[in-house]
């Protein structure tokens, strides 16, 4: 229990300590998370209401899918992903192993599924009346777009704070293909999983308080915008 | 229609849970009817001791090669934690472990002289081994094949991928001596601090085609799925000793040092010490670990 209350506190003194190697730590996660978490916006949002909203063959598998997806083990992508950037993979020579980039990629494939299921429930329900009223207004088709994104804003704000939810507190995906490299690729999870490993049960506790709060800050920027 | 359909499909999800909970009641019926028949043929006690232990033996595979034939002589079961040796130590601390075997001499040394453990065991040994890419770009097996230190400033001096375990293990420590040993600082972007265990800092040395500082039971497990050589081998300052250490008692009302001091005595025993020589060598063609205890 000590090593809590000293963990609590260590996390406040490490954000005010101006520790460089710590707050380098800290922006490669911020980085990392929030960089895959927009990529897979860009591309989730449209996939999602397009399912939610359009009709097509095999949509009950893609449907299902998408749900399952939404459980992926964080360290079987980060497996699958290692072994399709590794040296002997099939795009090893890009030399993406052990770099942020690589990180990216995985938790691009985490974020992704999270945001087309939250979207797809939501443009499900409520998408036909949207697109019914567009129409009525006489809307066109990239009118109708911007009216759906207007009103599927909640919906679309909350797969956003899921997805970055997911991105923030991985540990597998990118210990696997990050490799936690000291200075490098290693971020605020991965450092609180070499903290345990060596006994230091304070720092961990620490570093995963700072976390909490970052994750606090960007949710209520979220919020805000909502 | 829509409710129809969902009362339909929240009836299969009930089904389905009815058919999870039942076979999982099945399964657990099966261990506990077996158990019951072990402990009539048994006559000590059932106990149960926490191991820990460092990953090097846990990945090797060494204690499952060892622990079914300890457990089947005493009745004692031994549940292993492989940690690397700095929370290994601090888990005997905190009185989480009933039973240490680490290898790091001095931090042991010291972890019995603060009270924390009762005495501190030879058992075994093994050496550490410098691996590298089958190239051998920097041409180390020519010009140090067996002076690790002189390997060492050669990497230093030509910035050579360096993979460096950096997890206050057993085996980052007896690297970071090394460097001391030579007055090195080791920083730089040639120098890769993975704060890994030692299975993926192997692979992460095969994939960046460095080199590394392993011992040899894990590189040799390992072996057949990397492209990675042993370069600098037999320089007596690689030696690994590995100590056995039951937790002082007092630390928690759960600790039995009687079982703990059974796995000690039977671990020393000549029949625990031939078995650990036996190990590895039907596979490797050598013993991993090799036994010394006095």
């Amino acid at each position: 229990m000590r090593e809590m209350i000293n963990g609590i506190i260590g996390g406040f003194k490490i954000l005010i300590s101006l520790d460089k190697e710590v707050y380098e730590i800290i922006f490669l996660s911020l980085y990392v998370s929030l960089t895959s978490t927009l990529l897979a916006t860009l591309v989730s949002v449209p996939l999602g209401i397009f399912i939610g909203t359009k009709k097509f063959i095999f949509k009950n598998a893609v449907v299902r899918f998408i749900y399952t997806m939404m459980s992926l083990p964080p360290v079987i992508v980060g497996l699958i992903v290692f072994l399709f950037i590794s040296r002997k993979g099939p795009f090893g020579q890009l030399g993406l192993v052990f770099t942020p980039t690589a990180m990216i990629i995985a938790q691009f494939i985490l974020v992704s599924p999270i945001i087309v299921g939250t979207l797809y429930t939501a443009s499900k329900e409520k998408g036909a009346d949207i697109k019914r009223v567009a129409k009525t207004l006489g809307a066109n088709k990239t009118q109708t777009l911007i009216l759906l994104i207007k009103e599927l804003r909640f919906s679309i704000c909350t797969g956003i704070i899921s997805g970055f939810g997911r991105a923030i507190s991985e540990v597998g995906a990118v210990m696997i293909v990050g490799g936690n490299i000291k200075g490098h690729t290693r971020v605020m999870t991965t450092t609180i999983a070499m903290l345990r490993n060596m006994g230091d049960y304070e720092n961990a506790i620490a570093i995963g308080i700072v976390l909490l709060i970052l994750s606090f800050v960007i949710n209520s920027f979220l919020y805000h915008f909502q | 229609m829509l409710k129809f359909k969902n009362l339909r499909s929240s009836l299969l999800l009930i089904c389905l849970l009815i058919v999870t909970v039942i076979s999982g009641c099945s399964t657990k019926m099966n261990p506990t009817t077996t158990t019951i028949h072990n402990e009539t043929n048994v006559t000590e006690k059932q106990s149960s001791i926490i191991l820990s232990t460092t990953t090097s033996t846990e990945n090797s595979g060494l204690l499952d090669f060892l622990l079914p034939v300890f457990s089947e002589d005493t009745g004692i079961e031994v549940k292993v934690v492989a940690v690397g040796t700095g929370q290994a130590l601090k888990m005997g601390e905190d009185g989480e472990a009933d039973l240490l075997l680490v290898h790091s001499k001095t931090s042991e040394e010291k972890f019995v002289e603060e009270g924390h453990g009762i005495e501190r065991f030879d058992v075994m040994y093994n050496d550490f081994v410098l691996v590298g890419p089958k190239a051998d770009p920097l041409n180390i097996t020519k010009e140090a094949p067996s002076d690790i230190l002189n390997a060492f400033s050669i990497i230093q001096e030509k910035q050579g991928i360096f993979i460096s375990r950096g997890d206050d293990s057993g085996t980052h420590k007896v690297e970071l001596k090394l460097w001391s040993d030579m007055n090195i600082e080791p920083t730089g972007n040639w120098y890769v601090s993975a704060g890994q265990g030692m299975g993926a800092v192997l692979q992460m040395a095969d994939e960046l085609m460095g080199y590394t500082l392993t011992d040899r039971a894990t590189y040799l497990s390992m072996k057949n799925t990397l492209e990675l050589d042993i370069i600098v081998e037999g320089d007596k300052k690689l030696f690994n000793q590995y100590g056995i250490i039951a937790v002082n008692p007092e630390k928690n009302d759960k600790i039995d040092l009687e079982a703990a001091e059974k796995f000690i005595d039977w671990i020393l025993s000549q029949k625990g010490q031939s078995l650990i020589e036996s190990f590895g060598k039907d596979i490797f063609g050598q013993s991993l670990f090799i036994p010394n205890a006095k």
